[in-house]
C-alpha cells in the first residue's frame, strides 16, 4: 500500500474490488480523483487510459506529478466536457455524498460511460446507527470524520437507498460489495452489508432495452 | 524554497535561411532570418529541447538580461531560468522572434534585398502555420529532431496547437496557456479597432512611413491602450487604480489625463511605440484573426486534431475574458474526444489575460509538475 493511496482515502480493499471490476486496457474516467492515486494504480495494473476530474487546485498539480491526466472542473456543473459513451468505466469514489445533485451526476455518468462504479460511506453502518440511536448525535467516524456543521458530505445515504435510486434511474446493478477497513471478507459483511459495511462499492450499467421486452 | 535566480546575461543569435518559404497566402519569402535566444544546454541526444512561442507583442527575449545594466528581464523570466518552472538546468530552451516581427527576424521594417528599402506594406501577411514552418526549419539548423515540449501563451499557444497538427512527430508535449483554437467575433473586433487606429493615423502613409522618416505613433499607442484594457480584468483595474486621481483631490475640468488609469494606459502606450513597429502589429493581429485549424474540417476541432500525437497541458485563467476558460475547454474537449493525453488546469486569478506572464502559485505548481515529468522522461530516455 503506497503513501499516495493512503492520502487519497482509499483502502487496499476498496482498491482491489475496483481493480478487479476494471477490464484491462479500458478507457476510464475517475470523478473526484484527488491526487490521482486510483488512476495511477489502474494505469499500472490494468493498462487503462483516461482522465481524472478534480476541482481542488493543489490536487491538480499532484495528479500531474503522479503521471495522471487530470481535468480541473466542478462536478456540480455536470460532465459537459465529455461526449456520450466516451468511457468504458466512470468511477466516482467517495465523492457522491459531497455532490450538490447526486442524482443528476449519476445520470451524467451513465451518459458518458458504459458502466459506472460508485463508492460511498455507508450511513447505515452499525456504528453510525449506534451513535445516532443511542448517543443522539450525528455520527463521527474514520469514514465520516466531520462535524455536522463543517462536513462536505451533504448527501449521505445507505446501501439500500443507493440501490433504490439505481432502480428509479433504470440502472442495472452489476455488482454490489460492502467492505470494512480491517475485515474485508467476513460472513457478516456478506449477509448484512447494510449493517456491517463501512464503505459500499457498486458497479452498474444502463438497463438494456431488450431486458424490458 | 528560496527564489531561483535568473539565467543571467543572454545574447541573441541569428539564423539565415536561403530556401524560399511558401506562405499560406500563396506568396513566398525568398530569404529570411530568424533571431532567437537559447537558455541551458542541449544534451547529447538533443532530447531536452523546449521551444517557447511568444505572444502578440513579445519577442525572442524570453529570459535573462542583455547586459548588466538592462532594466527589464525577458518577458517570461518569472518562469524560465535555473530552478524555475521551465528549468534551464534541465532543458535547452529556444525562443525565436516570429517572422514578420520587429526585433530582428525578417519583417516589414527589415530591408528588402531587392529594393534596398524597408519591405513596409510589401511584406506578405504571415500566418501561424507559416511561423511553425519557419520554426521547423530553425529546429533543423539547431539539430533538434523532436522537441521535448513546445510551449506558448495566447498567440503563442495557437502556435503550439499548430505545431502539434503540422508536425505531430516532432514534439512530445504541447503546453497551451491562456489561448484558443480560434478567436471569437468580439476578439476579431478588438483587433480591427486596433488596426484602424494605426491605419487611419496620418503618419501611416499606407505602411510606407519608413520612407517619410516618421511612424504612426498615435495609432499604435491607441492600439496598445485598447489591448491593455482587454488584457486586464475589471476587478484588477478597480484594484490597481480605482477612481484615484493623479496627485490631486479636485477635478480640473480639462482633457488632461486626470485619473490614474488614464496615465497608466498612456504610459504603457508610449513605452510600446518606442519598441514596436506598427506594421508588425498589423501582421500579428491578422495572424490571430486567421487562425482556425477547424475551419478546414467543417468547424470540427476534434477532426483537425486527429493527427496529434503529443501529450497536452492546457491552462486557462478564471478572469481572462480575452481568451476565456471556455476557449481552453474547447481545446480540451477536442483532445479528449480523440482520447489523447491531456491535463487541464483552470487557475483562479484576478489578473485577466496577463496572468500567463505572472508568478501565480497554483499556475507555477502545475507547470512545474508537468515540466518535471517531462525532464524526468528525457533523462530516463537518455540513459
Amino acid at each position: 500500500m503506497n503513501k499516495i493511496m493512503q492520502q487519497n482515502g482509499l483502502s487496499r480493499h476498496d482498491l482491489r474490488v475496483i481493480s478487479d471490476w476494471i477490464t484491462p486496457g479500458s478507457h476510464v474516467m475517475d470523478l473526484g480523483c484527488g491526487n490521482g492515486a486510483l488512476l495511477q494504480h489502474l494505469q499500472r495494473e490494468k493498462q487503462v487510459t483516461g482522465y481524472g476530474v478534480e476541482l481542488n487546485p493543489e490536487k491538480i498539480a499532484q495528479c500531474i506529478e503522479n503521471g495522471v491526466n487530470v481535468i480541473q472542473t466542478n462536478l456540480d456543473r455536470g460532465l459537459d466536457h465529455f461526449s456520450t459513451d466516451a468511457f468504458d468505466f466512470v468511477i466516482l469514489s467517495l465523492t457522491l455524498q459531497a455532490m450538490r445533485n447526486p442524482k443528476a451526476l449519476l445520470q451524467e455518468m451513465m451518459r458518458v460511460g458504459k458502466q459506472g462504479i460508485v463508492t460511498f460511506p455507508n450511513f447505515a453502518y452499525w456504528r453510525n446507527r449506534l451513535q445516532i440511536g443511542l448517543g443522539g448525535f450525528m455520527p463521527v467516524s474514520d469514514e465520516l470524520p466531520y462535524k455536522w456543521y463543517d462536513t462536505p458530505n451533504i448527501h449521505l445515504c445507505t446501501i439500500q437507498d443507493f440501490h433504490e435510486l439505481c432502480e428509479q434511474l433504470d440502472f442495472t446493478i452489476e455488482s454490489s460489495i460492502a467492505v470494512h477497513r480491517t475485515n474485508s471478507q467476513s460472513i457478516r459483511l456478506r449477509l448484512m452489508p447494510n449493517l456491517f459495511g463501512e464503505i459500499a462499492l457498486c458497479r452498474f450499467s444502463k438497463k438494456h432495452s431488450n431486458e424490458k421486452l | 524554497m528560496h527564489a531561483p535566480s535568473s539565467i543571467g546575461i543572454v545574447t541573441p543569435q541569428v539564423a539565415t535561411f536561403t530556401e524560399p518559404l511558401l506562405l499560406s497566402s500563396s506568396g513566398q519569402l525568398e530569404t529570411y532570418q530568424l533571431v532567437y535566444e537559447t537558455y541551458g544546454q542541449l544534451n547529447a541526444d538533443a532530447s531536452n529541447a523546449v521551444l517557447v512561442c511568444h505572444a502578440l507583442s513579445s519577442d525572442h527575449h524570453a529570459a535573462g538580461r542583455h547586459h548588466e545594466s538592462d532594466k527589464n528581464p525577458g518577458w517570461w523570466d518569472a518562469l524560465v531560468g535555473p530552478g524555475k518552472a521551465i528549468d534551464t538546468n534541465r532543458f535547452f530552451v529556444v525562443c525565436s522572434n516570429n517572422l514578420g516581427g520587429c526585433s530582428g527576424s525578417t519583417g516589414p521594417s527589415s530591408i528588402n534585398p531587392k529594393t534596398g528599402q524597408p519591405y513596409g506594406p510589401e511584406f506578405p501577411i504571415v500566418t501561424v502555420r507559416d511561423w511553425v514552418e519557419s520554426q521547423a526549419r530553425l529546429s533543423e539548423t539547431l539539430g533538434i529532431q523532436q522537441w521535448a515540449a513546445v510551449i506558448g501563451g495566447s498567440l503563442g499557444g495557437m502556435q503550439v496547437l499548430q505545431w502539434s497538427i503540422t508536425y505531430p512527430e516532432r514534439l512530445k508535449h504541447a503546453v497551451v496557456i491562456a489561448s484558443a483554437a480560434k478567436l471569437t467575433a468580439q476578439n476579431i473586433g478588438f483587433n480591427d479597432v486596433a488596426r484602424q487606429a494605426i491605419r487611419t493615423d496620418p503618419e501611416f502613409h499606407d505602411g510606407n512611413y519608413y520612407q517619410f522618416n516618421t511612424r504612426p505613433t498615435r495609432g499604435l499607442r491607441i492600439a496598445r491602450m485598447l489591448g491593455h484594457i482587454t488584457y486586464l480584468s475589471d476587478d484588477s483595474m478597480a484594484h490597481k487604480f480605482g477612481r484615484s486621481l493623479r496627485q490631486k483631490a479636485q477635478f480640473d475640468y480639462e482633457f488632461t489625463p486626470e485619473f490614474e488609469v488614464e496615465s497608466y494606459l498612456r504610459y504603457q502606450g508610449d513605452q510600446f511605440v518606442n519598441r514596436f513597429d506598427a506594421n508588425t502589429y498589423l501582421l500579428m493581429t491578422k495572424a490571430l484573426d486567421y487562425f482556425d485549424p477547424a475551419a478546414a474540417h467543417e468547424g470540427q476541432l476534434n477532426v483537425a486534431l486527429q493527427p496529434v500525437k503529443a501529450n497536452f497541458l492546457v491552462v486557462s485563467f478564471t478572469s481572462d475574458w480575452r481568451f476565456s476558460v471556455e476557449r481552453s475547454r474547447e481545446i480540451v474537449r477536442a483532445l479528449q474526444s480523440n482520447r489523447l493525453a491531456v491535463s487541464y488546469a483552470e487557475v483562479e486569478s484576478p489578473h485577466g489575460h496577463d496572468s500567463f506572464l505572472l508568478e501565480i502559485d497554483n499556475y507555477i505548481d502545475v507547470l512545474r509538475a508537468y515540466m518535471t515529468r517531462i525532464a524526468n522522461e528525457c533523462e530516463a530516455d537518455s540513459e
